[in-house]
Protein backbone atom coordinates (compact mmCIF):
# COMPACT_ATOMS: atom_id res chain seq x y z
CA UNK A 1 0.00 0.00 0.00
CA UNK A 2 1.33 3.38 -1.12
CA UNK A 3 0.57 6.65 -0.05
CA UNK A 4 1.15 9.86 -2.45
CA UNK A 5 0.34 13.13 -2.13
CA UNK A 6 0.77 13.85 -5.85
CA UNK A 7 -2.39 11.31 -6.16
CA UNK A 8 -5.43 13.62 -6.56
CA UNK A 9 -7.19 11.56 -4.15
CA UNK A 10 -7.33 12.79 -0.56
CA UNK A 11 -4.95 10.28 1.60
CA UNK A 12 -7.79 9.15 3.48
CA UNK A 13 -9.25 7.71 0.30
CA UNK A 14 -6.12 6.14 -0.21
CA UNK A 15 -5.98 4.36 2.94
CA UNK A 16 -9.29 3.54 2.47
CA UNK A 17 -8.61 1.95 -1.21
CA UNK A 18 -5.61 0.82 0.12
CA UNK A 19 -7.07 -1.45 2.80
CA UNK A 20 -9.86 -2.29 0.05
CA UNK A 21 -6.63 -3.36 -2.30
CA UNK A 22 -5.07 -5.82 1.27
CA UNK A 23 -8.47 -7.26 1.46
CA UNK A 24 -8.88 -8.56 -1.90
CA UNK A 25 -5.85 -9.85 -2.32
CA UNK A 26 -5.83 -11.85 0.91
CA UNK A 27 -3.30 -9.95 2.78
CA UNK A 28 -5.74 -9.01 5.03
CA UNK A 29 -8.61 -11.79 5.32
CA UNK A 30 -12.20 -12.01 6.29
CA UNK A 31 -12.37 -12.14 9.73
CA UNK A 32 -8.54 -11.16 10.56
CA UNK A 33 -7.61 -7.92 12.59
CA UNK A 34 -5.83 -5.32 10.87
CA UNK A 35 -3.67 -3.04 11.94
CA UNK A 36 -4.62 -0.13 14.44
CA UNK A 37 -5.17 3.64 13.55
CA UNK A 38 -2.19 4.18 15.93
CA UNK A 39 -0.07 1.36 13.39
CA UNK A 40 -1.35 2.75 9.80
CA UNK A 41 -0.97 6.51 10.97
CA UNK A 42 2.90 5.78 12.14
CA UNK A 43 3.39 3.92 9.44
CA UNK A 44 2.78 6.17 6.39
CA UNK A 45 3.48 9.54 8.96
CA UNK A 46 -0.55 10.83 8.47
CA UNK A 47 -2.59 12.41 11.16
CA UNK A 48 -4.18 9.74 12.75
CA UNK A 49 -7.64 11.76 12.01
CA UNK A 50 -6.84 11.39 8.54
CA UNK A 51 -6.17 7.46 9.05
CA UNK A 52 -9.51 7.24 11.37
CA UNK A 53 -11.53 8.70 8.35
CA UNK A 54 -10.02 6.40 5.91
CA UNK A 55 -11.15 3.59 7.96
CA UNK A 56 -14.46 5.33 8.67
CA UNK A 57 -15.75 5.20 5.36
CA UNK A 58 -14.82 1.24 5.36
CA UNK A 59 -16.50 0.59 8.78
CA UNK A 60 -19.86 2.64 7.32
CA UNK A 61 -20.07 0.10 4.16
CA UNK A 62 -19.59 -2.69 6.42
CA UNK A 63 -16.05 -3.87 5.56
CA UNK A 64 -14.49 -2.98 8.60
CA UNK A 65 -15.80 -3.82 12.27
CA UNK A 66 -14.81 -2.88 15.25
CA UNK A 67 -14.61 -5.18 18.50
CA UNK A 68 -14.20 -2.71 21.48
CA UNK A 69 -10.86 -2.44 23.45
CA UNK A 70 -9.49 -5.50 20.60
CA UNK A 71 -9.13 -3.70 17.54
CA UNK A 72 -10.27 -3.72 13.79
CA UNK A 73 -11.49 -6.79 11.93
CA UNK A 74 -12.05 -7.56 8.25
CA UNK A 75 -16.35 -8.19 7.74
CA UNK A 76 -16.99 -11.29 6.80
CA UNK A 77 -18.65 -11.43 2.89
CA UNK A 78 -16.14 -8.34 2.82
CA UNK A 79 -13.91 -9.90 -0.61
CA UNK A 80 -17.32 -10.52 -2.30
CA UNK A 81 -18.74 -7.22 -1.23
CA UNK A 82 -15.66 -5.28 -3.03
CA UNK A 83 -15.54 -7.08 -5.85
CA UNK A 84 -18.84 -5.94 -6.59
CA UNK A 85 -18.05 -2.54 -5.68
CA UNK A 86 -14.38 -2.88 -7.96
CA UNK A 87 -15.89 -4.37 -11.27
CA UNK A 88 -18.36 -1.71 -11.03
CA UNK A 89 -15.28 1.12 -11.44
CA UNK A 90 -13.51 -1.04 -13.68
CA UNK A 91 -14.82 0.29 -16.93
CA UNK A 92 -14.06 3.70 -15.56
CA UNK A 93 -10.17 3.41 -14.06
CA UNK A 94 -8.90 0.89 -16.19
CA UNK A 95 -10.74 0.10 -20.05
CA UNK A 96 -10.82 3.83 -20.25
CA UNK A 97 -7.21 4.72 -19.74
CA UNK A 98 -6.54 2.14 -21.50
CA UNK A 99 -8.14 2.91 -24.72
CA UNK A 100 -6.77 6.04 -24.29
CA UNK A 101 -3.09 4.90 -24.32
CA UNK A 102 -3.88 2.68 -26.93
CA UNK A 103 -5.16 5.43 -29.46
CA UNK A 104 -1.75 7.72 -28.51
CA UNK A 105 0.27 4.82 -29.20
CA UNK A 106 -2.03 3.78 -32.36
CA UNK A 107 -3.18 0.48 -31.04
CA UNK A 108 -5.97 -0.99 -32.39
CA UNK A 109 -9.02 -3.30 -30.76
CA UNK A 110 -7.72 -6.47 -32.05
CA UNK A 111 -4.03 -5.86 -30.94
CA UNK A 112 -5.34 -5.02 -27.61
CA UNK A 113 -7.23 -8.01 -27.55
CA UNK A 114 -4.80 -10.21 -28.16
CA UNK A 115 -2.54 -8.54 -25.56
CA UNK A 116 -5.18 -9.21 -22.75
CA UNK A 117 -5.62 -12.83 -24.10
CA UNK A 118 -1.34 -13.27 -23.73
CA UNK A 119 -1.62 -11.49 -19.89
CA UNK A 120 -4.21 -14.01 -19.23
CA UNK A 121 -1.76 -17.04 -20.52
CA UNK A 122 1.16 -15.91 -18.91
CA UNK B 1 -12.63 28.29 27.06
CA UNK B 2 -9.74 25.50 25.34
CA UNK B 3 -7.24 25.73 23.33
CA UNK B 4 -4.80 28.89 22.79
CA UNK B 5 -6.64 32.03 21.47
CA UNK B 6 -4.30 34.49 19.95
CA UNK B 7 -5.92 37.83 19.77
CA UNK B 8 -4.54 41.05 17.27
CA UNK B 9 -0.78 40.14 18.32
CA UNK B 10 1.19 43.14 16.64
CA UNK B 11 4.53 43.14 17.11
CA UNK B 12 7.53 45.47 16.11
CA UNK B 13 11.36 45.21 16.06
CA UNK B 14 12.85 48.89 15.58
CA UNK B 15 11.05 50.04 12.01
CA UNK B 16 10.15 46.16 10.81
CA UNK B 17 7.01 44.79 11.72
CA UNK B 18 6.98 41.14 12.35
CA UNK B 19 3.30 40.78 13.08
CA UNK B 20 0.77 42.41 12.31
CA UNK B 21 -2.37 42.15 14.06
CA UNK B 22 -2.35 38.08 13.75
CA UNK B 23 -5.26 36.04 15.28
CA UNK B 24 -5.76 32.64 15.33
CA UNK B 25 -6.98 29.67 17.54
CA UNK B 26 -5.02 26.21 18.38
CA UNK B 27 -7.48 23.76 19.70
CA UNK B 28 -6.75 21.30 21.79
CA UNK B 29 -5.53 17.91 20.53
CA UNK B 30 -4.96 18.64 16.77
CA UNK B 31 -1.75 18.96 15.30
CA UNK B 32 -0.81 22.36 13.79
CA UNK B 33 1.60 23.54 11.11
CA UNK B 34 3.34 27.29 10.87
CA UNK B 35 4.23 28.40 7.65
CA UNK B 36 6.70 31.12 6.58
CA UNK B 37 9.89 31.59 5.13
CA UNK B 38 12.74 32.51 7.22
CA UNK B 39 11.96 35.88 9.06
CA UNK B 40 8.08 35.48 8.33
CA UNK B 41 7.33 36.07 11.91
CA UNK B 42 6.68 31.97 12.87
CA UNK B 43 9.60 32.07 15.83
CA UNK B 44 8.27 35.61 17.09
CA UNK B 45 4.76 34.27 17.19
CA UNK B 46 5.67 31.10 19.04
CA UNK B 47 8.19 33.48 21.81
CA UNK B 48 5.31 35.63 22.07
CA UNK B 49 2.89 32.88 23.27
CA UNK B 50 5.65 31.68 25.94
CA UNK B 51 6.39 34.72 27.51
CA UNK B 52 9.88 35.21 25.82
CA UNK B 53 8.86 38.33 24.05
CA UNK B 54 6.32 40.67 24.55
CA UNK B 55 3.76 42.14 22.10
CA UNK B 56 3.19 45.61 21.53
CA UNK B 57 -0.94 44.85 21.07
CA UNK B 58 -3.05 41.87 21.59
CA UNK B 59 -3.24 39.24 24.28
CA UNK B 60 -3.30 35.34 24.36
CA UNK B 61 -4.66 33.44 26.49
CA UNK B 62 -4.15 29.83 26.95
CA UNK B 63 -7.15 27.34 28.08
CA UNK B 64 -8.83 31.24 28.90
CA UNK B 65 -6.06 32.28 31.22
CA UNK B 66 -4.04 35.28 30.66
CA UNK B 67 -0.50 34.41 28.79
CA UNK B 68 1.43 37.15 30.33
CA UNK B 69 3.40 36.69 33.87
CA UNK B 70 1.22 33.61 34.43
CA UNK B 71 2.67 30.68 35.82
CA UNK B 72 -0.38 28.62 35.71
CA UNK B 73 -1.23 29.44 31.84
CA UNK B 74 2.92 28.53 31.04
CA UNK B 75 3.15 25.56 32.85
CA UNK B 76 0.39 23.98 30.02
CA UNK B 77 3.26 25.10 27.41
CA UNK B 78 6.49 23.91 26.31
CA UNK B 79 8.47 25.51 23.22
CA UNK B 80 11.33 23.41 21.87
CA UNK B 81 12.51 26.40 20.36
CA UNK B 82 15.59 27.17 17.46
CA UNK B 83 18.13 28.56 19.73
CA UNK B 84 19.78 26.38 22.76
CA UNK B 85 18.90 28.19 26.36
CA UNK B 86 20.50 25.90 28.52
CA UNK B 87 23.56 26.35 30.38
CA UNK B 88 27.01 24.98 28.19
CA UNK B 89 28.06 23.25 31.11
CA UNK B 90 25.19 21.00 31.88
CA UNK B 91 24.72 17.68 30.16
CA UNK B 92 21.78 16.24 28.98
CA UNK B 93 20.99 14.19 31.65
CA UNK B 94 21.16 17.18 34.26
CA UNK B 95 18.99 18.89 32.19
CA UNK B 96 16.66 15.92 31.99
CA UNK B 97 16.94 16.23 35.84
CA UNK B 98 16.00 19.76 35.52
CA UNK B 99 12.81 19.57 33.16
CA UNK B 100 11.54 17.41 35.75
CA UNK B 101 11.46 20.43 38.33
CA UNK B 102 9.77 22.65 35.85
CA UNK B 103 7.41 20.03 34.36
CA UNK B 104 6.21 17.45 36.64
CA UNK B 105 4.98 15.07 34.13
CA UNK B 106 8.25 14.77 32.30
CA UNK B 107 8.71 11.10 31.59
CA UNK B 108 12.32 10.50 32.34
CA UNK B 109 12.40 6.91 31.64
CA UNK B 110 11.04 7.71 28.29
CA UNK B 111 13.40 10.75 27.64
CA UNK B 112 16.45 8.16 28.24
CA UNK B 113 14.64 5.73 25.47
CA UNK B 114 14.40 8.32 23.09
CA UNK B 115 18.14 9.07 23.08
CA UNK B 116 19.16 5.90 23.04
CA UNK B 117 16.28 5.21 19.78
CA UNK B 118 18.18 8.56 18.58
CA UNK B 119 21.74 7.59 19.31
CA UNK B 120 22.24 10.47 21.58
CA UNK B 121 24.79 9.96 24.59
CA UNK B 122 23.21 11.92 27.30
CA UNK B 123 26.64 11.92 29.41
CA UNK B 124 27.77 14.90 26.71
CA UNK B 125 27.46 18.33 27.87
CA UNK B 126 24.77 20.02 25.76
CA UNK B 127 27.60 22.55 24.31
CA UNK B 128 29.51 19.92 22.58
CA UNK B 129 26.91 18.48 20.61
CA UNK B 130 26.41 19.03 17.09
CA UNK B 131 23.63 21.32 15.28
CA UNK B 132 21.72 17.47 14.50
CA UNK B 133 22.01 16.15 17.54
CA UNK B 134 21.58 19.67 19.42
CA UNK B 135 18.12 19.06 17.73
CA UNK B 136 17.18 15.73 18.72
CA UNK B 137 18.36 16.47 22.38
CA UNK B 138 15.83 19.07 22.30
CA UNK B 139 12.97 16.91 20.63
CA UNK B 140 13.67 13.72 23.06
CA UNK B 141 12.40 16.75 25.87
CA UNK B 142 9.59 18.29 23.91
CA UNK B 143 8.47 14.43 23.35
CA UNK B 144 8.81 13.73 26.95
CA UNK B 145 7.28 16.93 28.72
CA UNK B 146 3.71 15.86 28.67
CA UNK B 147 2.41 19.58 28.42
CA UNK B 148 -0.97 20.27 26.82
CA UNK B 149 0.47 22.09 24.06
CA UNK B 150 4.14 21.35 22.74
CA UNK B 151 5.45 24.17 20.20
CA UNK B 152 8.35 23.17 17.91
CA UNK B 153 10.61 26.02 16.25
CA UNK B 154 12.22 24.03 13.50
CA UNK B 155 12.53 20.90 14.83
CA UNK B 156 14.00 19.14 12.36
CA UNK B 157 16.89 21.44 11.90
CA UNK B 158 20.29 19.96 10.57
CA UNK B 159 18.38 16.22 11.12
CA UNK B 160 19.45 13.77 8.09
CA UNK B 161 16.63 12.17 6.76
CA UNK B 162 16.30 8.68 8.87
CA UNK B 163 16.39 10.67 12.29
CA UNK B 164 13.78 13.55 10.66
CA UNK B 165 11.68 9.97 9.90
CA UNK B 166 11.84 9.20 13.03
CA UNK B 167 10.61 12.05 14.68
CA UNK B 168 7.70 12.26 12.74
CA UNK B 169 7.22 8.57 13.19
CA UNK B 170 7.66 9.19 17.12
CA UNK B 171 5.61 12.53 17.35
CA UNK B 172 2.80 10.71 15.58
CA UNK B 173 2.73 7.85 18.20
CA UNK B 174 2.97 9.58 20.41
CA UNK B 175 0.24 12.09 19.65
CA UNK B 176 -1.67 8.96 18.93
CA UNK B 177 -1.10 7.44 22.17
CA UNK B 178 -1.86 10.83 24.86
CA UNK B 179 -3.58 13.13 22.11
CA UNK B 180 -1.92 16.57 22.65
CA UNK B 181 -1.91 20.21 20.99
CA UNK B 182 1.99 20.23 18.67
CA UNK B 183 2.44 23.29 17.54
CA UNK B 184 5.54 22.67 14.01
CA UNK B 185 6.51 25.76 12.61
CA UNK B 186 8.71 25.05 9.97
CA UNK B 187 9.41 25.80 6.09
CA UNK B 188 9.54 22.22 4.93
CA UNK B 189 5.98 22.21 4.36
CA UNK B 190 6.02 18.99 1.93
CA UNK B 191 7.51 16.52 4.39
CA UNK B 192 4.96 17.72 7.20
CA UNK B 193 1.53 18.37 5.18
CA UNK B 194 0.58 14.62 5.85
CA UNK B 195 0.93 15.03 9.58
CA UNK B 196 -0.92 18.39 9.70
CA UNK B 197 -4.29 18.85 10.46
CA UNK B 198 -4.48 22.38 10.00
CA UNK B 199 -2.04 24.84 8.24
CA UNK B 200 -1.57 28.23 8.96
CA UNK B 201 0.83 30.87 6.78
CA UNK B 202 2.62 33.67 7.42
CA UNK B 203 4.07 35.89 5.55
CA UNK B 204 5.72 39.04 6.32
CA UNK B 205 3.90 39.05 9.37
CA UNK B 206 0.39 38.65 8.07
CA UNK B 207 -1.16 35.74 8.79
CA UNK B 208 -2.15 34.47 4.77
CA UNK B 209 -3.77 31.05 5.48
CA UNK B 210 -5.60 29.15 8.15
CA UNK B 211 -6.93 26.29 6.40
CA UNK B 212 -7.45 22.52 7.60
CA UNK B 213 -4.50 20.37 5.76
CA UNK B 214 -7.54 18.39 3.72
CA UNK B 215 -9.00 21.67 2.28
CA UNK B 216 -6.12 23.47 1.45
CA UNK B 217 -5.02 20.12 -1.15
CA UNK B 218 -8.40 20.69 -2.36
CA UNK B 219 -8.03 24.27 -3.05
CA UNK B 220 -5.30 23.45 -6.43
CA UNK B 221 -4.50 20.99 -8.68
CA UNK B 222 -1.79 20.65 -11.63
CA UNK B 223 -2.61 18.88 -14.67
CA UNK B 224 0.85 18.15 -18.09
CA UNK B 225 0.24 17.83 -20.84
CA UNK B 226 1.49 19.32 -24.42
CA UNK B 227 2.05 22.35 -24.69
CA UNK B 228 -0.60 23.40 -26.84
CA UNK B 229 -3.05 21.18 -25.05
CA UNK B 230 -2.06 23.21 -21.65
CA UNK B 231 -2.10 26.39 -23.09
CA UNK B 232 -5.58 25.79 -23.99
CA UNK B 233 -6.94 24.61 -20.88
CA UNK B 234 -5.60 27.00 -18.24
CA UNK B 235 -6.75 29.69 -20.66
CA UNK B 236 -10.10 30.59 -17.99
CA UNK B 237 -7.92 29.48 -14.74
CA UNK B 238 -6.11 30.66 -12.21
CA UNK B 239 -2.77 29.44 -12.78
CA UNK B 240 0.68 29.86 -10.12
CA UNK B 241 3.06 28.18 -12.14
CA UNK B 242 3.81 26.70 -15.47
CA UNK B 243 7.00 24.61 -16.54
CA UNK B 244 7.86 23.74 -19.57
CA UNK B 245 10.42 20.91 -20.53
CA UNK B 246 10.28 21.12 -24.78
CA UNK B 247 7.41 20.65 -26.30
CA UNK B 248 5.41 19.49 -22.64
CA UNK B 249 4.11 22.09 -20.03
CA UNK B 250 3.12 20.74 -16.75
CA UNK B 251 0.44 23.75 -15.00
CA UNK B 252 -0.21 24.24 -10.96
CA UNK B 253 -3.91 25.65 -10.58
CA UNK B 254 -6.14 26.90 -8.39
CA UNK B 255 -9.34 26.24 -8.37
CA UNK B 256 -11.83 23.24 -7.64
CA UNK B 257 -11.62 20.83 -10.98
CA UNK B 258 -14.18 19.50 -12.93
CA UNK B 259 -13.14 16.07 -13.82
CA UNK B 260 -15.60 15.21 -16.93
CA UNK B 261 -13.94 18.96 -18.18
CA UNK B 262 -10.46 17.12 -18.61
CA UNK B 263 -9.57 17.13 -21.88
CA UNK B 264 -8.15 13.39 -23.27
CA UNK B 265 -4.53 13.25 -22.71
CA UNK B 266 -4.14 15.68 -20.16
CA UNK B 267 -2.62 14.27 -17.19
CA UNK B 268 -3.88 15.36 -13.67
CA UNK B 269 -2.35 15.19 -10.08
CA UNK B 270 -2.91 16.71 -6.79
CA UNK B 271 -1.87 20.20 -5.85
CA UNK B 272 2.40 20.91 -5.24
CA UNK B 273 1.93 22.24 -1.74
CA UNK B 274 5.38 23.26 -2.23
CA UNK B 275 5.02 25.08 -5.17
CA UNK B 276 1.85 26.61 -3.80
CA UNK B 277 3.79 27.66 -0.91
CA UNK B 278 6.31 29.16 -3.03
CA UNK B 279 4.31 31.10 -5.14
CA UNK B 280 2.29 32.56 -2.11
CA UNK B 281 5.34 33.66 -0.33
CA UNK B 282 7.15 35.34 -2.66
CA UNK B 283 8.04 38.49 -2.89
CA UNK B 284 6.72 40.72 -5.73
Amino acid sequence: MQINFEDERPIFMQIAEGIEDAILTGAFAEEEQIPSITELSVNYKINPATALKGIAILVDEGIIFKKRGIGMFVAQGSVLKLRNKRKELFYEHYIKRLIEEAKKLGITTAEILDMVERGYEE
Amino acid sequence: MNGIEVNNITKRFGDTLALNQVSLKFEPNKIYGLLGRNGAGKSTLLNIITNRLFPDEGDIKIEGLASVENDEAQKKVYLMSEKNLYPDSMSCREVFKWSLMFYPNFDLEYAKELAKQFGLDINKKVKTLSTGFSSIFKIVIALSVNTPYVLFDEPVLGLDANHREMFYKLLIKKYSHSPFTAIISTHLIEEVAMILENVMIIKNGDLLINESCETLLKSGYSVSGTAKQIDDFILDKEVISIDALGGLKTATIIGAVDKSTLPLGIEMTGLDLQKFFIKLTNEE
